[in-house]
């Protein structure tokens, strides 16, 4: 989907609040949201792409104005009560007041995955062209390189697709590469001497 | 409000609300004792940037090493004893004097968690994930991590599968260190590629 999560070169979000050091839980929620995630994932057997795409599916204002762990509390609660673990009418009485979920998967359930790709098409060198496409569902496509021709610097071996694990239990797996593109050829005010990295699945590539 | 008295600060909406998701799994026989308590403890003490700095201490040292880092880096990253989740497509990107890397994850917060820890906050924000791949040397400049004007700079989106470990250039006149001395020179944000050293 074309989300909020999507954030690679939009504008406007002014500079960096860096720190040069902090514990890994500043506040004991935050610790406990990581834990409950994780015991979400494994009780209802999501996959990478399915908790992903449960952050992804946030509302937009709320995804740009909470923090990290408000987000993995927001997917993990989301998921326990798609897969009925929990009602959300029980979430908001416990926690007295509103409890936000993701919104709604928009792409329908995958039930043929296709076949494999499990021969890289390309090789080291090989000039690509990323599909200019917009997927209801997840993606690890980011938009900023749809539609753009880039360079193959590394193969990276056959992985299962995020697009098909997000939304199947059946897999499909692929071979991944490192794309190489010019900034100058990503964005109208690119800056000189810059190369992005993106690695891209077999199938994002025309 | 509470009028008991004795009680901590006002409990925020989202404390509340990670204790509700907390009860009602907890309820279900679905949170394991301690497990809690163990996320922490593993990654306040356990992972964490001082494991990535050892890894660079050693490329340092020894020139063999720093050949199998940057040609099958995961292997050579378990030499060291770290792997494991998030850090299963391990690729370790040079410095040069030339040649800057730096690691980005557009689409979320994706980091190489062995090596690394857990990614600070700035790391997982819009402000950095949007504009590191679009001004990379505008973000760099405002960070502080000077760069010569005619550098290249490489930008890695950690989209798939794979991990980046940024390798530092070595602080000219540290010929005599061990390499223990050396890790204590690694910082966590020259690995991510915002500083040099």
């Amino acid at each position: 989907m074309d989300g909020i999560h999507d954030l690679g070169g939009m504008q406007g979000f002014g500079a960096v609040g860096h720190s040069p050091a902090e514990s890994a839980f500043p506040h004991r929620w935050q610790a406990v949201s990581r834990a409950l995630m994780i015991v979400v994932s494994g009780a209802v057997e999501a996959s990478g792409g399915e908790f992903r795409h449960s952050i992804e599916r946030m509302e937009p204002g709320h995804y740009l104005t909470s923090s990290y762990y408000e987000h993995w509390l927001t997917a993990a609660a989301t998921l326990a009560v798609e897969h009925g673990l929990v009602t959300l009418a029980d979430l908001e009485e416990r926690a007295g007041g509103r409890f936000p979920l993701s919104g709604p998967v928009l792409a329908p359930a995958i039930v043929d995955a296709g076949p494999d790709v499990g021969e890289p098409r390309f090789g080291i060198g090989d000039r690509v062209q990323v599909r200019e496409w917009h997927p209801p569902g997840h993606t690890r496509c980011p938009q900023y390189v749809r539609g753009k021709a880039g360079l193959v610097v590394r193969v990276d071996g056959i992985h299962s697709v995020p697009d098909v694990e997000a939304h199947s239990t059946t897999r499909r797996y692929e071979a991944t590469y490192s794309v190489r593109f010019d900034a100058t050829d990503l964005w109208r005010d690119g800056q000189r001497g810059v190369a992005v990295h993106v690695d891209l699945w077999d199938s994002y590539l025309e | 409000m509470s009028e008991e008295g004795h009680h901590p600060a006002p409990v925020s909406p989202i404390e509340r609300r990670v204790a509700a998701l907390e009860a009602l799994l907890t309820e279900r026989g679905l949170v394991p004792d301690g497990f809690i308590d163990e996320i922490t403890r593993r990654y306040e003490s356990e992972i964490g940037p001082m494991n990535g700095a050892k890894v660079v201490a050693r490329a340092w040292a020894d020139p063999a090493y720093r050949e199998r880092l940057l040609t099958a880096g995961t292997a050579a990253i378990a030499e060291l004893g770290f792997g494991g989740a998030e850090g299963e497509h391990m690729v370790v990107v040079e410095n040069t004097p030339a040649i800057h890397n730096v690691i980005v994850c557009t689409l979320c917060s994706c980091y190489p968690w062995p090596v690394l820890g857990l990614p600070p906050a700035w790391y997982k924000d819009p402000p950095y994930r949007a504009r590191m791949v679009r001004e990379p040397r505008t973000v760099l400049a405002e960070m502080g991590c000077e760069l010569p004007g005619d550098s290249e700079i490489r930008v890695w989106d950690s989209s798939a599968e794979v991990r980046y470990l940024v390798l530092p250039e070595r602080p000219s006149g540290t010929d005599g260190l061990t390499e223990r001395e050396l890790a204590g020179l690694v910082t966590r944000d020259s690995m991510i590629g915002v500083a040099r050293l």
